[in-house]
């Protein structure tokens, strides 16, 4: 079963797509099915990241149910 | 309308456009929702001619960006006296002199309304998950955050 990773602003560009079917599982586990350059970039302190439209104060132990949808947030710009 | 009313009765209307709006006439519906008020304030944001800036364009995040402008908007009303509250804002692509942001804040006095229009405007730009990202002669290049809109944030305390 899989979850769904969201990349908004400039991360979407970077992951060449706005959103990714990965295997549901740890994140730890999840990063490892990304791309490199992209997993680093996800990593980045300034990229927020939202469980099911959640903001999360932190990622550690986030495990990743099939269906949840993770998304990667960058600084915002907006306005 | 899509409105909904704070709940206190006052009148919130916050919405994303994926397609031009008219300012002329959101602001006119926003004021006919808000008769028994002695003044309107309002701000309207456009795409800057300048920089040899072809299109804007903003993204948004739908399960978190138009809930965070009902939490500004709620936080706005709890601070002034305010009858209503408009926030409209684009989505999508834009070229210069088009509509962005539409502000308009409605109160039985002025201080108030422009207060909060200023502060929700202040609180769009850095505080609402929108990305922005601009298209000249080099191509698309995204916007980052200024130092100059943590600065006005922080007038606010």
């Amino acid at each position: 079963m899989s979850a769904r990773l969201v990349f908004l602003g400039r991360l979407e560009d970077l992951a060449g797509v706005p959103e990714m079917a990965v295997a549901a599982g740890p994140l730890e586990a999840v990063f490892a099915q990304l791309p490199r350059e992209l997993a680093v970039a996800l990593l980045e302190p300034n990229v927020r990241l939202a469980h099911n439209g959640h903001l999360l104060a932190e990622s550690g132990g986030i495990v990743l149910e099939a269906g949840d949808e993770l998304a990667f947030l960058p600084p915002v710009s907006g306005g | 309308m899509p409105d909904a009313r704070l709940p206190d009765a006052r009148l919130l209307d916050a919405r994303l456009m994926d397609a031009p709006f008219d300012p002329a006439l959101e602001l006119g519906r926003f004021n006919a929702g808000v008769p028994e008020s002695g003044g309107v304030v309002s701000f309207l944001g456009k795409v800057r001619a300048d920089h040899g800036v072809a299109a804007l364009e903003i993204r948004h995040y739908a399960p978190m960006t138009l809930p965070g402008f009902r939490a500004l908007a709620q936080t706005a009303a709890r601070r002034w006296q305010l009858d209503g509250l408009l926030i409209v804002h684009r989505i999508g692509e834009m070229g210069p002199g088009d509509p962005i942001v539409l502000v308009a804040a409605a109160s039985g006095h002025r201080r108030d309304a422009f207060a909060a229009t200023d502060f929700v405007m202040d609180h769009l730009k850095g505080e609402v998950w929108l990305w922005k990202r601009e298209r000249t002669a080099a191509g698309w290049r995204w916007i980052e955050p200024r130092a100059q809109d943590h600065q006005d944030r922080a007038r606010w305390g």
